[in-house]
C-alpha cells in the first residue's frame, strides 16, 4: 500500500503562504517555494513569471535526493542545505524534514542574508508541517468521509 | 505519496514507469505528452544522456479532470532502466502511489524483464512498500516486433498478482492510455479506501 495521503487544510495552507511571503520580502528573494521531498509542489510566493513551477519542484526534489545519496556515500547523513550559484540567479535549498524550502534570488540579495532568513522561516514551516502531519494521520484513522463518497462513476468519468 | 490540498482543491499523485533498459518507458510518456491537450499537461522534462538514454528520470504532470470539485493531477515519472543506475531508481520510487511495469516483449529481453521486476520489488521494499499492496499494472510492450514471446507466456512469467495486463506498442500509442487509466484508477480507488 502507498503512504498515507498528506492532507493540507485551508488554514495550514494560508499559514504556509504567509511564512513564504514574509521570507521572500525579508530575504529580498525573487521567489520562494515549498516542495515535498518526493517532488510535489506545496506552495510558492514571488516573481514566478512564466516559470514551470511543477517541473521546478520535481527537479528540486530530484536534486536533493541525489545530493543526499552522495552525502551518505561519503559518510554524511545528509546535506541540510544545497546551494547553486549562477551569474545572475542563484538557488538556496534548505531541507526541513520531509519538505524543502527553495529560495531563488539574484543580485538584490546575498547568500548570507538568504541563509539567515531561511533558517528562521524553516522553524515556522516545520511547526505548521508537524500540525499537517498529525491532522493527516488523524483524518486517516477517521472515516475519511470526503474520499469515501467518491463513487466508481466519479473515477470512470475522468477517463471518458 | 498523495497530496490533497483543500485550499487549491487539488489531488496530486505520483506514478512511476519501471522496466529494463530500452523497454519503452520514455516512449510511453512521450506518447501521452504528444496526445494530450496543452492545458492538461506541463512540460515533459527528460534528464537524459547525449544518446537520449534516461540518466535520472523523465517527468510530466498530467491533469485528468475533476473529482467532487478536486482537480486530479498525476505526476508521471520514468526510471533509468540500465542496471548501473540503481541508486537513481531507488530515489524515484520514494513516495510512489502507483507503478507501471513496462516489459519488453522480445525473446532476448526476457531475462532483463525478470531481473528488472525483481529489482523493482527489492527497491520498493527498501522504501517500505509492498508491491503486492501497491496499485500496479503490467504492460507488455513492443507487440509489433517479429520476435516477441506470446502474451500468455510473458504474462505467466511476469505477473505478480491479479494486476491488469495490457499489450502495447508505445511508439504508435496502442495500449498506452489503457495502461495509464488502469493505474490511475487503482490509485484513486486506493485513496477512497483511506
Amino acid at each position: 500500500m502507498a503512504d498515507a495521503p498528506v492532507i493540507i487544510s485551508e488554514v495550514h495552507f494560508e499559514r504556509l503562504k504567509h511564512i513564504l511571503a514574509k521570507l521572500c520580502v525579508e530575504s529580498a528573494a525573487r521567489a520562494v517555494f515549498l516542495v515535498d521531498r518526493d517532488g510535489q509542489p506545496i506552495t510558492y510566493h514571488g516573481e514566478i513569471g512564466e516559470m514551470d513551477t511543477t517541473s521546478f519542484a520535481s527537479l528540486a526534489a530530484g536534486n536533493v535526493a541525489a545530493t543526499s545519496s552522495m552525502a551518505r556515500l561519503i559518510g554524511e547523513d545528509e546535506f541540510p542545505a544545497v546551494v547553486h550559484e549562477g551569474e545572475k540567479e542563484s538557488i538556496f535549498i534548505s531541507v526541513i524534514g520531509r519538505s524543502l524550502l527553495v529560495v531563488v534570488f539574484d543580485q538584490r540579495s546575498t547568500l548570507g542574508l538568504v541563509k539567515l532568513r531561511t533558517k528562521k522561516a524553516s522553524y515556522e514551516v516545520s511547526a505548521v508541517l508537524e500540525e499537517v502531519a498529525s491532522e493527516s494521520e488523524a483524518q486517516k484513522s477517521s472515516d475519511n468521509s470526503f474520499f469515501a463518497e467518491i463513487t466508481d462513476e466519479d473515477i470512470d468519468s475522468l477517463f471518458s | 505519496m498523495t497530496f490533497i490540498n483543500y485550499a487549491s482543491r487539488e489531488i496530486n499523485c505520483k506514478i512511476v514507469y519501471y522496466g529494463p533498459g530500452l523497454c519503452g518507458k520514455t516512449t510511453n510518456l512521450q506518447y501521452i505528452y504528444d496526445s494530450t491537450a496543452p492545458q492538461a499537461k506541463g512540460k515533459l522534462i527528460s534528464l537524459a544522456t547525449e544518446t537520449e538514454r534516461t540518466l535520472f528520470f523523465d517527468f510530466m504532470p498530467l491533469e485528468l479532470g475533476t473529482v467532487r470539485g478536486f482537480k486530479t493531477r498525476f505526476h508521471l515519472y520514468t526510471v533509468p532502466g540500465q542496471v548501473y543506475y540503481d541508486a537513481s531508481r531507488k530515489l524515484i520510487l520514494k513516495g510512489v502511489d502507483g507503478v507501471v511495469f513496462v516489459a519488453d516483449s522480445q525473446e532476448e529481453r526476457m531475462d532483463a524483464n525478470i531481473e528488472s521486476l525483481y529489482n523493482l520489488e527489492e527497491n520498493l521494499e527498501a522504501q517500505g512498500f509492498d508491491l503486492m499492496k501497491l496499485p500496479y499494472v503490467l504492460q507488455l510492450n513492443k507487440r509489433d516486433l517479429p520476435n516477441v514471446v506470446p502474451a500468455e507466456e510473458l504474462t505467466a512469467e511476469l505477473m505478480k498478482k491479479e494486476e491488469p495486463v495490457y499489450e502495447a506498442v508505445a511508439t504508435t500509442g496502442d495500449g498506452v492510455f489503457d495502461t495509464l487509466k488502469a493505474v490511475a484508477k487503482q490509485v484513486l480507488t486506493e485513496l477512497r479506501k483511506g
